[in-house]
This record gives structure tokens, sequence and C-alpha cells, in this order.
């Protein structure tokens, strides 16, 4: 343990970046509300937006503290500059149609529970109790998201060629939840987060289990050169800032 | 607008608490037992409404027919003899 070292102002970036990755995923599901297939997934989809939205407030009031700046939930969530947002850059993937979210939400479902469940153990004591909360939500969004996924790729040559397709895209997306910074390892060397490595294995069997029982091919990984992880991000994600965050730059402050 | 197939109609029954019977409390569409759950789950169950849930095809419940009603139910009418109202009840027995 590096007791003596202050892990502070990185652990406020490592806790932004595991509630970025919830927030950014929660709001792009929230997309769904009234759009979805049947109002039965209205509820469904909205529910799992509803459980990331859940960590995220739980992580950035804990990141208010760590700041130190006497900043809340909501100032964190809305009142950011895109390059300060540190989630890998898949979860601002556009929803495309149904399996394209699908297959976005099995691929984070998979690292979200690998994650939390590392972190569960963290040396940290409010991560692992933010963790143990979540990892019980994450599974249901697995068993949901993959329940789907086996029903496309083993469904009609038309579900199975889409969401083939949407893994093709975004599987490249994948390699940076896995690329381990300074960050990473620095929050890992001090006990505070799981290793990046360690939870691919977990993470692969995952999906290879689901991708084997939708009858779809995994995709080859490829270099990657994407770095939402550090706050330089896709396009997408600009737009989903002016969503999220019009209402609290019109009307400053403004509450339920 | 009406070509696409309806999905299949599930019955879904809660147990709020532990010892108490499952209840019926409403339906919905899904196109397997596995979605039927997770969709009663997610639709009946977001305010801890329950510990159990069991979803049934609507298409597997055989229903009392409502023109049959009198010829079921009404013949019951006059044996007031079947309500077990006709037993002294024991002072010493405070509940039943």
């Amino acid at each position: 343990m590096s007791a003596a070292k202050n892990v502070g102002p990185l652990l406020y970036r490592y806790v932004l970046r595991v509630g970025d990755l919830s927030l950014v995923l929660g709001q792009r599901l929230g997309e769904w509300v009234g759009r979805a297939p049947a109002i039965e997934e209205d509820l469904g989809l909205g529910n799992v937006a509803l459980d990331l939205i859940g960590q995220a407030r739980l992580l950035f009031s804990y990141a208010g503290e760590l700041e130190g700046r006497n900043r809340g939930e909501d100032e964190i969530a809305f009142l950011r500059e895109q390059r300060e947002y540190l989630n890998p850059t898949l979860a601002e993937q556009p929803n495309g149609d149904f399996g394209q979210t699908i297959v976005r939400q099995v691929l984070i479902d998979a690292f979200q529970l690998e994650l939390y469940a590392g972190l569960m153990s963290s040396a940290d004591e409010r991560l692992a109790a933010i963790a143990a909360k979540a990892v019980k939500e994450t599974r249901y969004h697995l068993r949901y998201s993959s329940g789907w996924l086996v029903r496309l790729g083993d469904g009609t040559a038309e579900s199975h060629a889409r969401v083939q397709a949407a893994l093709e895209q975004l599987w490249p997306y994948t390699v940076e939840l896995f690329e381990e910074d300074d960050l990473d390892r620095e929050m890992a060397d001090s006990g505070i987060a799981p290793r990046l490595a360690a939870l691919r294995v977990g993470w692969s069997q995952h999906i290879e289990a689901v991708l084997a029982e939708a009858t779809l091919q995994r995709p080859a990984d490829r270099p990657f050169s994407w770095f939402g992880k550090r706050g330089e991000h896709s396009e997408h994600l600009g737009y989903i800032l002016a969503d999220m965050q019009y209402m609290q730059r019109t009307y400053p402050g403004v509450r339920w | 607008m009406d070509e696409k197939p309806h999905w299949p109609l599930y019955e879904v029954f809660i147990r709020a608490r532990a010892g108490l019977d499952h209840k019926h409390v409403g339906s919905l569409h899904a196109v397997d037992a596995r979605m039927a759950m997770e969709h009663a789950r997610d639709l009946y169950t977001r305010r801890e409404e329950g510990v159990s849930i069991w979803v049934v095809p609507s298409a597997a419940i055989s229903a009392s027919d409502p023109a049959e009603a009198e010829a079921l139910f009404e013949p019951a009418r006059d044996k007031i003899y079947r309500h077990p109202t006709f037993y002294d009840i024991p002072p010493e027995v405070k509940t039943l």
C-alpha cells in the first residue's frame, strides 16, 4: 500500500471515469423511451437507464467530495465540458436500430459486471459499497441484454445479419475498455481498482458464451484510436451533452 | 398497419411476501417465457411489489364460460348449510 501517496486527485478522475460510463449509457438508453418496439421494452430499457443514472449519481456525489470544491452530483453530471467526460467511447455510440443498442448493451453490461465485481474488494470502502449495490443491477442488465442478443442472433436471417453487422461495427471500441493507461495502473497499484487485464478474462467468457448461443461470430481485435477515457471523444458525445445539459445551462440551479 | 404478428399474451402472478399466495396482477406481451419474466419484473415489481413471479401463457388458461354462470354457480346459492356458521364457538377461542 502506498499510504503516503496522495491518490485523491487521481481517485477523483477514476470515479468520474466509472460514473461517466453509466451516465452516458443511461442517457443513450433514455432516448428509447417512447420509441421502443413494444411498451414492455420501453419499461425494460427505461429501468436499465434508471439503474445506470442511479449509479452515476452515487459516484458523482463521491467525486464531488473527493474534488473538495463543493460541487454536487448535478453540477458534475451537467456542467462539465466535453473533454472532462471520461467514459470509454463505446458508451456514446448511437443507438442505431434496436439490435445495435442491444449489442452495445451486452458489451458494456459484461464489462460493468466484471468491473463492479472487482471494485467490491476495492481498498476504497466507498467505491466497494457502491459496487456492491451496482453489481446486482448489472447482473440483471446482462441477463436482459443477452436474452435479446440470443433472440436476435438466433432469430431470422435479417435479425441475425443486423446484429452481426452491429457487432462488427462496435467491436473495435471494446479494445479501449481494457487498454490500461497511467490512471488505471495507479488505481490498480493502490488496490483501488481491479486490473483491466483480469477483467478482460471474465468479460471474454461472458461474451463468448452469449455469442455462441446467439450463433454470432466474434470479430477479430483490431488496433483502435479511441480515447474517450482520457476525454477525447467521438463526434457523438457533443450532441448527447447538448441534449443533457441544455436545461441546467439555460436555467442554472433548476430543481425538480 | 396491423401486419406485424402480436407477441403472445402472458398472465402475471406476483407473491408479495413470503408466505402469501401468488396473486394475479395483470398481463403483458412477450415472445417467450424468459422475456415474459423480465417484462413482469420490469412492469410489476418496480416498487418492490414482490418476491416471486409466475408467468403463464394466457392460452394455457382454461376459463369458465360466462354463459354457463347460472349452471355453474347458482346451485350453490341456497345451500347455506355449507357455510360453517352453525357451530357454537367456545368462549376460549379468541380468533377463528
